[in-house]
């Protein structure tokens, strides 16, 4: 009996997290065009429904019932199977990421997190190693120069900053003593790690954009010298595949920073999983801040910032804290 | 057989599977594709094994990072396929000589060590316990390997440099 409670707990919790996932990317798409617009001061989209807030739903639709297309030359297996390795890797990263504090459901303890792997920040690390294959096999396997390209620049940016990015979470480790994600919350119960680490944070935050190929670090993609980079061959509901993969990403980011940095679901007043969502919506929005006011990056000033600055900052910073923490 | 015998199988054919398919494939890409579903399958095993964290390092180190640097070269080089010609005697001859030698001390090991009789105590810990473990116990290989990786480190500065030197030697010879 307490075995099958516990099955049906776990297939709620991963029903309502990807649910609340798929939903929230939709949103982000809407509140990133909208916002994005009244930066630009002009309206954003504003016919389906109320203030737009239908449009998530007609491009889904719109997406759907387009023809998948394959380019001749293709290499067709790989052409279809890139699309999911995004979209995938992105979703997974969730499974370790705790989104409230333990209750209790009919006296037995539900823990807000899927699972509390001890290599849990790992974990992150490895899915997010794997990320780079959907685009440099979607690129390469479009046949298309400009694929190509945007899949060459997107795999020698994303190892780039990988470095920069996992160097970054190692005094964080150092702190909270653990891999997993569960003890790092716990670890801030007192203050948010962002006191104690802003470079840390400053280094991990320049980083995850990058890894999500986001403005100012879309070099993969830049529209004007590249069509769309990895993803212009694809259509249909492949590219959006990737789409929806891209606004996972940043999701996923802000839990992590969340996680990593803010003090995870801890504030006052509000129950943990409200303030989960502020903050991890409060990092969305500041990302789309950020794509709306910076241009794009060069492509040496984006490898010099990556190895000649992010990485000797990130291992300095390794040094003082481990020096700090001895003392 | 339990239910762990049973995935142990099915990975374990699927790794060999794999492997052989990155051997014989002749487009290079499809061959790191392979490669790269071979290193998850062994991934699967340690974490079967109940060591985590050596599957996270096998999928961030194997499948993530040198991979992904395979693949790089290759995308940047695009060979053709049809131009790798099949290698001719001359190499087929002591690699699969070194093969057999290889499988048959396997299997000579297999059959007559006999520690692979008995079962080895299954060991759950945490990945500091591991650590502390690792560098207590094994401080001098570590570092020794290390060193090795900061050789080659420096080996790649040096060619690095020698290759920026010779293109900047033959511009000023154009002027």
């Amino acid at each position: 009996m307490n075995w099958i409670l516990g099955f049906i707990i776990l297939i709620a919790k991963l029903g309502v997290v990807l649910v609340g996932l798929l939903l929230l990317a939709a949103y982000l798409v809407l509140l990133e065009r909208k916002f994005l617009g009244r930066l630009q001061i002009r309206y954003g989209p504003n016919r389906a429904g109320k203030f737009g807030l239908l449009q998530p739903f007609a491009d889904t639709i719109k997406m759907l019932t387009k023809e998948d297309t394959v380019p001749a030359e293709a290499d067709r297996v790989l052409f279809l199977l890139a699309p999911a390795v995004v979209a995938s890797e992105a979703l997974l990263i969730f499974a370790v990421v705790p989104f409230g504090a333990t209750i209790t459901l009919w006296g037995k303890k539900v823990p807000m997190v899927i699972t509390d792997l001890n290599v849990g920040l790992l974990y992150v690390f490895a899915l997010a190693s794997l990320g780079v294959y959907g685009v440099a096999l979607g690129g390469w396997a479009s046949n298309s120069k400009y694929s190509l390209i945007g899949g060459i620049r997107g795999a020698a940016q994303m190892i780039s900053y990988e470095l920069s990015l996992g160097l970054s979470l190692v005094p964080i480790v150092m702190l909270a003593r653990s891999f997993s994600l569960v003890d790092i919350v716990r670890a801030q119960a007192d203050y948010p790690f962002i006191l104690v680490q802003p470079v840390s944070f400053m280094i991990f935050l320049i980083s995850a954009v990058a890894e999500t190929k986001r403005i100012p670090f879309d070099l993969p993609e830049a529209e004007n010298e590249l069509g769309a980079g990895y993803h212009t061959e694809y259509s249909g509901m492949r590219f959006g595949l990737f789409f929806l993969g891209e606004y996972v990403n940043l999701q996923v980011l802000g839990a992590l920073v969340t996680v990593f940095f803010l003090g995870g679901w801890r504030g006052p007043l509000l129950p943990p999983v409200v303030w989960f969502l502020i903050k991890v919506l409060a990092v969305a929005v500041l990302m789309i801040w950020v794509r709306g006011t910076l241009p794009r990056l060069r492509y040496d000033q984006l490898m010099h910032l990556g190895w000649k600055f992010l990485v000797p900052v990130a291992l300095l910073n390794i040094v003082a804290t481990g020096a700090f923490l001895l003392i | 057989m339990t239910i762990y015998a049973a995935i142990f199988y099915v990975l374990a054919g699927v790794i060999l599977v794999a492997t052989g398919m990155a051997i014989t494939r002749r487009n290079l890409v499809h061959s790191i594709v392979y490669l790269i579903i071979s290193f998850f399958g062994s991934a699967m095993l340690y974490y079967l094994f109940g060591a985590p964290l050596l599957a996270a390092l096998e999928i961030i180190i194997y499948a993530g990072a040198i991979m992904v640097l395979f693949l790089f070269i290759i995308m940047m080089l695009r060979v053709d396929p049809s131009s790798l010609r099949r290698p001719d005697l001359k190499q087929w001859l002591p690699a699969s000589a070194l093969g057999l030698i290889y499988v048959a001390i396997a299997i000579l090991v297999v059959t007559q060590d006999p520690g692979s009789r008995t079962m080895l105590e299954m060991a759950l810990t945490k990945p500091r316990v591991f650590g502390e473990f690792l560098f207590q116990k094994y401080w001098l290989p570590i570092e020794i390997v290390s060193f090795l990786l900061l050789i080659a480190l420096v080996g790649a500065l040096y060619l690095g440099k020698a290759f920026a030197r010779d293109a900047r030697e033959r511009e000023e010879a154009e002027k």
